[in-house]
């Protein structure tokens, strides 16, 4: 039984902050920046956007893309390392909010970055097993750097929303394997009530990042029998512009390959929402029917989820439904100054309110 | 407390869920008992997302809530397929607000009840 993805939708906000303003408050060098991690700008959450909110827009387009009517839908899983709610799910707001409940399954997963990725793999297992006609992924982050370091430069907002279904007339992208590589490596974190993550500095880069995306892309390669030329496009974890270059590269992939969802140097690390916004933009742009997409997310903790997709005919009729990805990131945008995108986040101490 | 009544206002403020007169036609958000036309005969009615503005206003002086995010416009929206809103602009210059201009509906926190509360979600509109 083929079991896919039967609609998928992306979202990012309206609001941006240059890579030069963020360098011109702390005294950086911002050629540095672009040249070096290949970071221009990235979305900022409005003031009244968060995790559920960004999820709510990427659900509602990848319903519309479904066709479905969301009753069917048996499970919501919002993967996102900003919940709005400490103690509170987001997916039951998304699902009440898109006429999901009340007869469906609801968890918000964390694993810093990969959450996302997790529930697909999840939403993909409850299909395959016959548990359920459809669920619903989500990968939302609204994800904030510490002020002067440097993932300010990157920490941004947005997400995708995937369905999972086997109904072969709907699949858009047929998942053909998948496959995890899972350690403990403590190579970033924040501990309960603290406001900003803490990270191992040069420790993220090649124990971390690098062993387990080249791992989980390596094997999931190895268990297909395929290498870098069977597979038209590679989507890789983009916590810069660098790293999933890098990470193609060693797998023997071409940059062309990459670039279809390669969002990162325009949109920022959308954390949970990150592999499955260049999976978006892929699907969005340069995907045809018959093509693979190999897709390996990363989540420092550690681990990477990997996938193989088969695209479908059905991209072509799916597509242009709703907005696309690379439109809203080259569409209509505001940029802030850091004074603005200070208040926008909460870096401000403010008097409470009387 | 606001729980209790965001609970009870969450068909119309998250799903538009308002009713539309059997009798003339007319849609209502938040739905209504008795129509204007005197009639009693009305059906549930999912009001569109997509519409224009009617009118507006720009608040510069606001509820405590919402002071970090002054000015900001408040419109009505007519919504394709009838009804109207009347909610708060988002993610558009106040230069750009005009009477006519097409707008989408979308699902937006409206505020935070404090700094421990919960966080009331509902709808307002953007510029296309
Ligand atoms: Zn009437």
């Amino acid at each position: 039984m083929a079991v896919g993805i039967i609609g998928y939708g992306a979202y990012v906000p309206r609001y941006r902050i240059k890579a030069e303003e963020i360098a011109a408050q702390w005294g950086d060098d911002p050629e540095v920046i672009k040249r070096g991690l290949l970071l221009y700008e990235k979305t900022v959450p409005n003031q009244d956007e968060d995790t559920v909110t960004i999820a709510y827009q990427a659900a509602k387009y990848a319903l519309v893309r479904a066709g479905i009517d969301p009753r069917e839908i048996g499970a919501i899983y919002i993967g996102s390392e900003s919940h709005p709610y400490a103690v509170k799910p987001s997916g039951t707001i998304v699902a009440e909010a898109l006429g999901m409940t009340p007869e469906i399954h609801i968890a918000d997963y964390e694993f810093a970055c990969k959450a996302g990725a997790e529930a697909m793999f999840v939403c993909y297992s409850h299909v395959k097993s016959g548990n359920m006609r459809y669920a619903m992924a989500i990968g939302a982050d609204t994800s904030q750097g510490a002020p002067a370091d440097a993932l300010e430069y990157s920490a941004a907002a947005g997400g995708s929303a995937f369905i999972f279904g086997a109904d072969e007339d709907k699949i858009i992208a047929e998942v053909l394997y998948t496959y995890s590589f899972t350690t403990d490596t403590p190579d970033f974190w924040r501990r309960e009530h603290e406001m900003y993550p803490q990270h191992g500095g040069r420790f993220t880069g090649e124990p971390a990042y690098f062993k387990h995306v080249v791992s989980a892309g390596r094997n999931i390669m190895e268990m297909a029998g395929l290498t870098a030329k069977d597979i038209q496009w590679a989507v890789f974890h983009m916590p810069n512009g660098k790293f999933p270059l890098r990470a193609g590269q060693k797998l023997g992939f071409k940059k062309e390959q990459i670039e279809p969802g390669w969002v990162v140097p325009w949109q920022g690390n959308t954390y949970s929402g990150a592999s499955p916004n260049g999976l978006t933009a892929t699907l969005d742009s340069a995907a045809k029917p018959g093509d693979l997409i190999l897709m390996v997310s990363f989540g420092s903790g550690a681990g990477s989820d990997s996938f193989i997709f088969r695209v479908t005919e059905r991209i072509n009729e799916v597509r242009d439904m709703v907005p696309k990805l690379w439109d809203l990131i080259h569409g209509r945008k505001f940029y802030l100054t850091y004074g603005q995108y200070a208040k926008f986040r909460g870096k401000i101490h403010l008097n409470p309110d009387v | 407390m606001i729980v209790p009544r965001h609970y009870k206002e969450m068909p119309q403020r998250y799903r538009l869920q308002g009713n539309r007169c059997k009798a003339c036609g007319k849609v209502f958000l938040p739905p209504r008992l008795v129509c204007p036309c005197g009639s009693e005969d009305l059906e549930d009615y999912s009001l569109s997302w997509k519409g224009k503005i009617l009118s507006y206003t720009i608040i510069r002086t606001p509820p405590t809530q919402f002071k970090y995010q002054k000015p900001y416009a408040v419109a009505i929206v007519e919504l394709e397929g009838g009804g109207t809103v009347q909610c708060q602009v988002t993610d558009t210059s106040l230069e750009e607000v005009e009477i006519g201009k097409e707008v989408e509906i979308v699902f937006r926190k409206i505020f935070s009840e404090g700094e421990a509360g919960i966080h009331c979600y509902g709808y307002k509109c953007r510029v296309v």
